[in-house]
């Protein structure tokens, strides 16, 4: 087992000052950091190895379609998926969701039909539903939470009838670090033929994720929060509902024979990668699925929990201090709200010292409606962070106090 | 001082703690929302004025404490003036916080707003200090909304 002190030599930016100070970076809800390894193994591509994919019978192309092929198995691999083809590599976790939404949801739903998402989501797993609500009719359904940041399970079994046709939520908020029971939640979805998308873009990074034991549908992420490149991203869909659907983006790749009295398409998952897609993105992201499978799920759950504890001890200890998000299940999201200063002035002073944070309603303004605050301050951990940052934390907090309070 | 400091100072903790002038104004003859998309800072600024003149002015403001102190400064700085001038103030001010050269900074012409020019070492933050104005110049003009994007 690699020792916490030595995994942050694998991370270059980690060795940075940001205003004189070393980089304290507890912003990885947002972006996580890129290992040297995908670094790397990126300039590699590019320097030695760039071709475009699928086309030619050069050696170069060859070689990269082999290694883009390589990526989507790992990715298969990495959150077992029962076949290469229900992997479709998109921009993010949010083009995975409008692809979903317009490719499956759009054909499937009628007027006064009901989606069903959380009071927690993300707006990336909002808008796309409402999109497609005005144009079909239907409605988006909010499940109620609570005030300690988990989903209300009686309010979403009473929220399921006859007229849901699709729930999609989060597994890991972003906002609150709530991880959401979501293979019991399926279950009980799925008893009722209800098709249900899990939003893994926060949830990839701290545990181990199995679409076939969770059940789910659709499982979307992003590369770049889980250390690998940005612009990639990934949609699971179980290949049966991804056969049936139609093409999100036409263009090339995705065709099998185009001509002006119609045109067919290809399989599941080139049906749904129109263009040339991020090439040197899929094989980054390979890589940094490659770095975390080295590293190994039990030693990033055991650090993680111990920062978790850690830093919630830190915070609370803060008089003027209120967490926001007290789950029992949670990754190392810490959200809160200081009496007297307000998030915007707490990450301004935090950034002097070169700590950084997210300030703002983090993309989820109905659950900072429902919460009652207009934004929050947001320290999020990764493996790699450690207990003297957090005490560095700690103490600027104790001094954004101190300004404020006088 | 360094450059926190600089952006913290006294007087913008004290708008920020007790700002100015911050009730809705009734009666008023305009009124106009700021809002920072990127942050949620939410301000509302009431005006009560004839056409050449702006006899009163508050300004409401759910945000950071640079958002508070600029328009609880703006409130009392902008009252009881001809419009023409008051145009000028808001002219003046988007040129200390955002002019490209650095300002020169004048207490009798700038007030407290003087105050503020720290926050042109926070780029991130120069908005939260410029909505207020912003907010103010719609109300003038019978828009009822402003944003900074």
């Amino acid at each position: 087992m690699k020792k916490a002190s030595t995994l942050r030599d694998d991370f270059p930016i980690l060795n940075r000052e940001v205003n004189g100070k070393p980089l304290i970076y507890l912003d990885n809800a947002a972006t996580t950091q890129k290992p040297k390894v995908v670094i790397d193994r990126v300039s590699s591509f590019l320097s030695e190895e760039n071709a475009n994919i699928h086309r030619g019978v050069h050696h170069l192309s060859m070689n990269a379609t082999k290694a883009y092929d390589q990526a989507r198995s790992a990715v298969a691999k990495f959150i077992n998926a029962n076949s290469d083809n229900e992997i479709i590599f998109v921009r993010g976790a949010t083009e995975a969701i409008n692809l979903v939404a317009n490719s499956f949801g759009k054909s499937l739903l009628e007027k006064g039909d009901e989606i069903l998402v959380t009071e927690m989501e993300h707006h990336a797993n909002i808008v796309p539903w409402q999109l497609v609500a005005r144009e079909t009719g239907a409605k988006v359904i909010p499940i109620a939470i609570t005030d300690h940041g988990e989903i209300d399970l009686n309010d979403f079994e009473s929220k399921i009838n006859k007229r849901t046709k699709i729930a999609s939520f989060i597994h890991v908020s972003n906002a609150l670090g709530t991880i959401n029971p979501a293979k019991r939640m399926i279950q009980i979805l799925k008893a009722k033929d209800i098709p249900v998308l899990l939003d893994g873009a926060q949830a990839v990074a701290h545990q181990a994720v199995n679409v076939q034991d969770l059940g789910c549908d659709f499982y979307v992420f992003s590369s770049h929060k889980i250390f690998g490149p940005d612009g990639m991203g990934v949609l699971y869909g179980r290949n049966e509902l991804l056969s049936k659907m139609s093409p999100y983006q036409g263009g090339g790749d995705m065709i099998e024979v185009v001509s002006f009295d119609g045109t067919t398409f290809r399989e599941p998952p080139e049906r749904f990668e129109a263009g040339t897609p991020n090439i040197s993105g899929a094989i980054g992201l390979k890589e940094a699925i490659d770095y975390i499978n080295d590293l190994g799920w039990d030693t990033i759950e055991k650090i993680e929990s111990s920062l978790l504890k850690y830093c919630t001890e830190k915070l609370s200890s803060i008089p003027s201090l209120k967490i926001i998000g007290t789950a029992q299940k949670k990754v190392p999201v810490l959200s809160f709200t200081m009496s007297s200063a307000h998030p915007h002035d707490i990450a301004t002073i935090l950034d002097s010292k070169g700590i950084a944070v997210r300030a703002g309603h983090h993309c989820a303004q109905p659950l900072m409606k429902r919460l009652g605050v207009s934004a929050t301050t947001r320290a999020s951990l990764s493996f790699y962070n450690n207990v003297e940052e957090i005490d560095q934390l700690g103490e600027a907090l104790e001094q954004v106090s101190k300004i404020f309070e006088n | 001082m360094d450059d926190l400091s600089d952006l913290y100072q006294e007087i913008i903790l004290s708008h920020n703690k007790r700002p100015r002038n911050s009730d809705p104004l009734d009666p008023s003859t305009g009124q106009a929302e700021g809002f920072n998309p990127l942050c949620g800072d939410k301000l509302t600024v009431y005006v009560r004025n004839s056409e050449n003149f702006l006899e009163t002015v508050s300004c409401d403001t759910d945000g950071c404490a640079i958002s508070r102190a600029s328009g609880s400064i703006m409130t009392t700085m902008v009252a009881n003036k001809e419009i023409i001038e008051v145009e000028k103030l808001i002219e003046d001010t988007k040129l200390l916080l955002t002019g490209e050269d650095e300002p020169e900074v004048d207490l009798i012409e700038h007030g407290d707003m003087a105050a503020l020019i720290g926050v042109r070492k926070f780029p991130a933050r120069i908005k939260c200090a410029t909505l207020a104005w912003h907010a103010l110049e719609s109300a003038l003009k019978g828009n009822n909304e402003a944003t900074t994007e």
